[in-house]
This record gives structure tokens, C-alpha cells and sequence, in this order.
């Protein structure tokens, strides 16, 4: 809150922008805490003695950019806008606006899966050089803390926890017993050579070939 | 709503012991707001700062004691969300403690009354009301 | 002058390694003197790398000030804060000061040590380090390309003999094994059953590596309290937990030191393993102790 408050210190007319899709799953961006954190803000500055302005909006995905386009009117009647989106929708929003300061008011953390209600684990780096076929469908690079292609380490902690966090499991115990599951621990033994970690250089891009 | 305390009352529980006590003449504080919501789970976040917003000096959310909702839960989730809307007034550096969860018997007037002044005193202190 | 280690491994008997910290600074005078103190009680000195991820004076630094004295270190590298290029380069660099024997280490987290902002690299983890030394043992790099001057390293790797589950970090020995390596030293042990257990999967694999079981001393209950809860692949017993809360305030170093002897004789007599690493980060000047009650002096 502290960071947001900084961000939007100069200004007195701002648009809070939600998204409709991953934000709004993960309870952290959608029309809902569009309205939640514009309320609190409000309350904010009045504690300060001052005013501000928000106006609240929410467009279905703020990474697609005619949809993000479709808060133009609103965009130009604000000094600044508050985007609630992930770091894709963000940039989109910076990009259409040039004119104007986009601020994130969320840290994109992962791609990630509801475990239970609330809890949101991540599931995907996004490396762009795909293992899960040799794992039995789990994912080493970042569900190992180590991102580790010939796992375990030997810190994993007693019961088949991670070394950094009793609460996580250790991916090579989970590897180790899905692959048992089905008969293809040969697949573990198997000895796994560097990682190519350019596999999609940075910044990435990739063109659709229609057809 | 300059001051005001807002008072979310259930209609099964809350909201009769506050008609009763207006009926059997006990005093309450003249800045109480009474609004009547079918449960106490029908408050949300979004309402309870919305009322702050307009100028409540505090929030009450009253319901039925447990095990008596109608809507079996409703008491319940009704907790959880003053709880989580207190640490959200904290965000912003209002001091925690001008939300709260109350539970009551449709008879409960003295309770009731009660609730509303220890409410009243706590905002007083902090000189909220005009 | 010590015998080169791989010629050690080969001829003794039982063989006894140690380890020493480095310094968190510059000031290298503590270090000499602990050098100097066990270079030739035994057979190889770790010099370990920036472990705990705690930053410290580098491994390659104090293998140097142990060559200078004419001991036999054992360079250990982890892939935590490295990248294969950085890794390379550093193996190189030490092949040419005769540094000649490595530990193929995975790394702690970064997030068990004090600079827990930073970036974890892991660009390689422990098994394809080991490959990789292999490759320019061969005069190759990584990359395939052709070395003017080669590397003839011994090569060594780590083991946590007390994992639980065991099965996947017995894979990962495997995987070590088959990748070649001349000697294993291990977490430290604790129950001999667990040593001896470990011991029959590696000779099924591979009867001439050479394992080196480890022994952390542990002086005091609180210690081992501490040790289980935040130090990767340490997992000290109740029994011993027990026996040093009985033990008189003021002797838990010398009952550390006793346990650990008591071990150490039982794993030469039964020839339960090829040998012991020592690791007594911080008393390092309390290591000779040991090899005298141990009767490895």
C-alpha cells in the first residue's frame, strides 16, 4: 500500500483499471478489487486532510489492446492511471497511452493454479523449453527451488520437504513418486544435460505462422 | 453521514432487538444509523468502506449468535470479512477497531445497546464524532 | 609435502579429510594458521564455497594459501553463484595453480544464507558439473570447442546418506557414479545403519569409488536443535540430542568431539567405509583432537 500511495502521490484524478481474466481469478486485480482498493484510497488521502478522484473501470483482458482501448474516454479525463492488471496488461496499457503514467499496482509473481480455495501455487516459469514429459507432468524449473534437472539436492529436509521451505515439498520427491506410480523411474535415472536457457532469448518473440 | 455509526443488522436477530429497544425507551446514541440487511453475510468489504467513505465514524455488523443463522453460515463469513476489512482500514492508516462483528438474540436489547455505546465511547475517544 | 590425494585414495587404508572456512573479509592470518595446523595430519583439505550461502573469502583463494604450504586441497565449487562460463574459467584458473581435486557441489539455497536478495544462478547443478569436468579433463569445453592445455582433475561429489525419502537421492548418487567420480565424502552421519545401507547401494554401482563418511561434532543440544532446523541435509538423532543434555555445562565440546571419535573408530574397525571427512567449521584448531581420540593420528 505504502508503494501504490507513493506512486500516486502527485496526482488528484486517477482511473483505477481492473481486468477481467487471471487478475479477477487470483482475487487480485478484477472489478472487485478495483473497487476495494479505489475505496481505500479515498479514504486515504481524506485521511490526509486532501482529495482525489478516482474513477473505476474494467475492461475483460488489458493485455489485448482493443480491449484496452476501450477505457480511452476515460483514460483522458484522468492525470494517471492505477492499472490492477498483470505486467502484460500494464505494458499493453503504457504503450496505447504513451501520454500518460501507467502504474502497476500488483507484483506479477508466476503462472500459477488454485491448490485449494485461495491458495495459489505457480505452476509454469515460461522457460520456453518445455521438460514436463520426462518429470510425469512436474515441473523442475520452478517447482524445484533449485530448478534442478538431475534432482534431489541433498538438502531436502525429512519427509520429502524442500530445503528452503518445510511447508513445500521437494518437486524430485513428487517427480520420484508420480514417475513410480508408473513404472518409469528410468526416467529419473536418466542422466539430463545443461539446460538451454536461451531456448526463447529474451525479450521474447514468437510469430503465429497462419496456415 | 458525518460521525454516524453505521449498524448492519440482521433482520432475524439484530434489527428486532434494536426495534425493541427503541419500543422499551433505552437510550442509545443519537448518531446511530440502523440499516436492515436480510444476514449479516450480506455485508461486504466493499460496504463497509463505502460507508466510511461517506463519512462513518464506525461500522457495525450485527448478526445472529452462532448456530441460529438462517442462512447457516452467514454469521460466519460475516466475521471474516470485518476481520479482513480491518486490516484494510490499517492499509491506510486508520487505526483498527472502528469495524466490528457483534452476534445477538432477536431479544437481546440491553446487548444491544450495550454494543452501540462501548462503540460510541471507543470513537469519542479518538475524537471522531462532531 | 602431501601425497597427491588421488594417489592417497588409491594406497591408504582409511582416509581422512578435513575442512576449513573461510574467512568473512580479507584478513587470510586465521585461515594460514588453521591450514598450517592440519595440512599434513591429513590426507586433503576442503576449502568450502561460500557455504551456508553466506558470503566468504573463495574456495579458489584458500586452495592457493594451501598449495603455497604444500598441502593438498580439495577445491569445491557449487553452482549457486556461478554460470557455466564462470565455472569453466575458475576450474581452469585452478588447474594451473595445481589445484587438482574438486567437489562437485549443487549449492545451498540462497535463501538459508545472509544475502538472501540476491540472484540464484544454478545454471548447472551438481551431475553436469561433474560431466562437465570430465569435458575439459578430455580438452574440450562445454561448448565443444578445443583447449590449449587440458585438466586432469580428481574428481569427487557430496551424498546425504540420512535423506528421507531415501529412494530419489539414491537415483541422484547413482547418476553421480555413473557420471565418474573418484571419491564421495558425505553429509554428515549419524547412524551407521543409514551408513551401511548407503555403502551396499554403492558398491552395487561402483566398487572402486572411494566414500569418506561425514562427521559434524555436534556440542550441545540446542546445537543440534538449531543444526536440524536450518542447515540443508543435517539430521542429528534424538539419541545424541539426549546424551548432550546430560552432559555437565562447559564440556559439550569435548563430548562432541568423544561422540564423534567413538563413531569414527566403529566405521575403521567394521571397514564400514573408505574413510572420514572431518568438518568443524569455526574450531578448526579442535580437528587434531579428534584424529587422536579417533586413533588417527
Amino acid at each position: 500500500m505504502e508503494e501504490i500511495k507513493q506512486m500516486i502521490a502527485p496526482y488528484n484524478k486517477l482511473l483505477l483499471a481492473g481486468c477481467g481474466t487471471c487478475v479477477t481469478v487470483c482475487w487480485a486485480g478484477g472489478e472487485k478489487e478495483v473497487g476495494i482498493l479505489a475505496s481505500q484510497l479515498r479514504l486515504a488521502r481524506s485521511a490526509e486532510g486532501k482529495e482525489i478522484s478516482i474513477l473505476e473501470a474494467t475492461v475483460e483482458r488489458q493485455c489485448e489492446k482493443e480491449m484496452a482501448a476501450e477505457l480511452k474516454d476515460k483514460v483522458g479525463e484522468v492525470e494517471a492511471v492505477l492499472s490492477l492488471a498483470c505486467g502484460a496488461g500494464v505494458q499493453t496499457m503504457a504503450e496505447l497511452f504513451e501520454e500518460k503514467p501507467i502504474f502497476p499496482a500488483l507484483n506479477t509473481a508466476f503462472i500459477g493454479m488454485p491448490e485449494k480455495e485461495g491458495l495459489w501455487v505457480e505452476m509454469c516459469g515460461a522457460c520456453g523449453d518445455c521438460f514436463l514429459d520426462r518429470t510425469g507432468g512436474i515441473c523442475p524449473m520452478v517447482r524445484c527451488a533449485k530448478g534442478l534437472l538431475n534432482g534431489p539436492c541433498g538438502g531436502t529436509r525429512r519427509g520429502g520437504k524442500c530445503e528452503i521451505d518445510p511447508e513445500k515439498d521437494c518437486a524430485w520427491v513428487l517427480i520420484y513418486r508420480r514417475l513410480e506410480k508408473q513404472g518409469r523411474l528410468d526416467l529419473m535415472r536418466k542422466y539430463y544435460p545443461p539446460k538451454n536457457f536461451r531456448a526463447v532469448k529474451s525479450p521474447g518473440r514468437i510469430q503465429a505462422v497462419k496456415a | 453521514m458525518r460521525g454516524e455509526i453505521v449498524a448492519f443488522c440482521c433482520e432475524r436477530s439484530a434489527y428486532p432487538a434494536a426495534d425493541l429497544a427503541g419500543k422499551g425507551k433505552l437510550c442509545y446514541p443519537d448518531n446511530l444509523r440502523v440499516i436492515r440487511i436480510p444476514c449479516a453475510g450480506r455485508v461486504d468489504a466493499i460496504h463497509i468502506l463505502k460507508a466510511f467513505e461517506k463519512g462513518a465514524a464506525a461500522v457495525l455488523v450485527l448478526g445472529c449468535e452462532d448456530g441460529a443463522c438462517h442462512h447457516i453460515t452467514g454469521n460466519i463469513r460475516a466475521r471474516e470479512r470485518v476481520r479482513y476489512c480491518d486490516m484494510l482500514l490499517k492499509e491506510v492508516g486508520l487505526d483498527g477497531g472502528r469495524v466490528g462483528m457483534f452476534n445477538v438474540a432477536p431479544n437481546e436489547t440491553h446487548k444491544f445497546v450495550r454494543i452501540v455505546n462501548e462503540m460510541n465511547e471507543k470513537i469519542k475517544e479518538s475524537g471522531e464524532t462532531k | 609435502m602431501a601425497i597427491p590425494f588421488r594417489e592417497a585414495l588409491k594406497t591408504k587404508d582409511f582416509v581422512v579429510t578435513a575442512e576449513a572456512g573461510p574467512v568473512k573479509g580479507s584478513n587470510v592470518s586465521k585461515m594460514v594458521e588453521h591450514v598450517g595446523l592440519l595440512k599434513d595430519k591429513v590426507d586433503a583439505l576442503n576449502v568450502t564455497d561460500n557455504q551456508s550461502s553466506v558470503m566468504r573469502y573463495p574456495s579458489l583463494g584458500t586452495c592457493l594459501l594451501i598449495r603455497e604450504r604444500g598441502g593438498e586441497p580439495v577445491f569445491q565449487v557449487t553452482c549457486r553463484d556461478r554460470n557455466r562460463l564462470a565455472i569453466q574459467a575458475d576450474i581452469l584458473f585452478a588447474w594451473s595453480r595445481e589445484v587438482t581435486n574438486i567437489l562437485c557441489l549443487t549449492g545451498d539455497s540462497i535463501d538459508v544464507g545472509d544475502h538472501k536478495e540476491a540472484k540464484p544462478v544454478f545454471d548447472l547443478d551438481s551431475v553436469q558439473l561433474i560431466h562437465l569436468v570430465h569435458t575439459l579433463n578430455s580438452g574440450k569445453d562445454m561448448a565443444g570447442n578445443d583447449l590449449d592445455g587440458d585438466t586432469d582433475f580428481c574428481i569427487g561429489a557430496s551424498a546425504t546418506p540420512s535423506a528421507d525419502p531415501i529412494e530419489p537421492q539414491l537415483i541422484k548418487v547413482g547418476k553421480k557414479l555413473e557420471a565418474g567420480v573418484s571419491f564421495v565424502q558425505t553429509q554428515a552421519v549419524y547412524e551407521l545403519d543409514e551408513l551401511k545401507r548407503f555403502m551396499e547401494f554403492v558398491r552395487k554401482v561402483d566398487g572402486k569409488v572411494k566414500v569418506l563418511a561425514g562427521i559434524v561434532p555436534v556440542i550441545g543440544a540446542k546445537m543440534a536443535g538449531y543444526m536440524n532446523e536450518n542447515v540443508p541435509g543435517i539430521f542429528v538423532p534424538q539419541y545424541i540430542i539426549d546424551e548432550l543434555a546430560q552432559t555437565p555445562k562447559g564440556q559439550g565440546v569435548s563430548k562432541g568431539i568423544e561422540i564423534a571419535a567413538r563413531m569414527i573408530r566403529q566405521m575403521k574397525e567394521e571397514r564400514i567405509c573408505d574413510g572420514v571427512h572431518i568438518m568443524f567449521i569455526g574450531r578448526e584448531e579442535r580437528v587434531p583432537e579428534i584424529l587422536e581420540a579417533a586413533g588417527l593420528a
